[in-house]
């Protein structure tokens, strides 16, 4: 696919937020990318025009009942069999944050079998309780499977900001360690929270924000296709979004967030 | 027949309860002899049905696809006639 080819649906309905900044990270990297009301596809425009589907962050539907389900449930009833088809033909999906969230509550991840009925995991209230918004560290774990950090060295330590109240990774528990195993074996786990070296956050606040199982910040579905993360990638997108960037020895034009967005672009465009 | 299915939805034993835990700390600090809070939540439902046991199967259809999330929550149903 050439670069010019290349077209990004960023996908809202209120209470979504970011999309501008996700769109805008998309375009910095010459791409087309829409910010599109999810009415415009119930009503007129079709999905399957577009190459990538991202869900931003947000507080999709105010939140009611479970972050991200109501997103998800309305999703399925208006326009399932398009999101099907687009997931057939391994089209590329990113959720950031709340589209993290709507993407697990949607059956997408961990998709260990395909799109499931009912989730197979959730993303909830975080331990110790409350709204977190703070720079983080994440470390890369992908063996090469996740399109969204083909450019990303396994073990590369990022930096990224958090913004939610609901981010701690859960599997059913009596099912837990075989369920993270297969995640494992089969390459799903991309980011887990850790320290500034690098260095596994073991569950211990506040390297792990939220009580994530297992540090949990980002996993992808078997195919590589589909891509949740709770950190926001756009709010890191240009090295001046740091809080303290002119306190930084290096002055540089971009920040760890690109490398996600310029990931997926290379691999559309087969450049990795 | 007119139906209230009221369906509370909690958390499955042995998930940690990060607001309950709160709540419990505040009432504490309020003076209160609390051991624990446990937090659920009530959605009553209005609907149509022709049975109480189709009342029934629909509110549990509803808690599956939207209100409960399998991997945390447990539900219960108790579904009453109306007028």
């Amino acid at each position: 696919m050439k670069l010019e080819d290349i077209k990004v649906c960023v996908m809202r309905v209120g209470g979504t937020n970011c999309d501008a900044e996700t769109a805008r990270a998309f375009q910095e990297l010459g791409v087309k990318a829409e910010v599109v009301h999810v009415n415009e596809f119930v009503e007129r425009k079709s999905l399957l025009d577009y190459s990538v589907l991202v869900f931003p962050g947000g507080f999709s539907f105010g939140d009611y009942v479970r972050s991200g389900v109501m997103f998800a449930r309305h999703l399925s009833a208006k326009m399932g069999r398009e999101i099907e088809i687009f997931v057939d033909e391994g089209r590329p999906i990113l959720g950031i944050c709340n589209g993290f969230q709507i993407l697990v509550e949607f059956g997408l991840l961990p998709g260990f079998e395909g799109m499931s009925t009912y989730p197979e995991a959730t993303l909830t209230t975080n331990e110790p309780a409350g709204f977190r918004c703070e720079w983080i560290y994440l470390r890369q774990e992908n063996r090469g499977k996740c399109a969204f950090t083909s450019k990303i060295p396994h073990g590369k330590v990022l930096r990224m900001p958090i913004a939610h109240g609901e981010g701690r990774w859960l599997f059913p528990k009596e099912k837990e360690q075989a369920l993270l195993e297969r995640l494992v074996d089969l390459d799903m786990l991309v980011f887990r929270y850790c320290d500034k070296e690098g260095k596994a956050a073991d569950g211990k606040y506040p390297q792990n924000p939220n009580g994530s199982f297992f540090d949990i910040a980002g996993i992808c579905n078997p195919e590589g296709n589909i891509f949740g993360l709770m950190p926001h990638p756009e709010r890191a997108m240009y090295w001046w979004q740091q809080p303290d960037w002119t306190r930084q020895t290096q002055l540089l034009q971009y920040g760890d967030g690109k490398l996600i967005f310029q990931s997926i672009i290379d691999k559309l465009t087969k450049k990795c | 027949m007119k139906y209230a299915a009221k369906i509370e939805v909690s958390l499955k034993p042995g998930h940690s309860n990060p607001e309950g835990e709160t709540t419990a700390r505040l009432l504490q600090e309020l003076g209160y002899q609390v051991q624990a809070v446990d937090v659920s939540k009530v959605y009553t439902v209005h609907l149509q049905a022709k049975s109480r046991s189709e009342a029934e199967a629909k509110a549990d259809e509803m808690s599956k696809r939207l209100l409960a999330n399998p991997t945390k929550d447990n539900y219960t149903i108790s579904v009453v006639e109306q007028k």
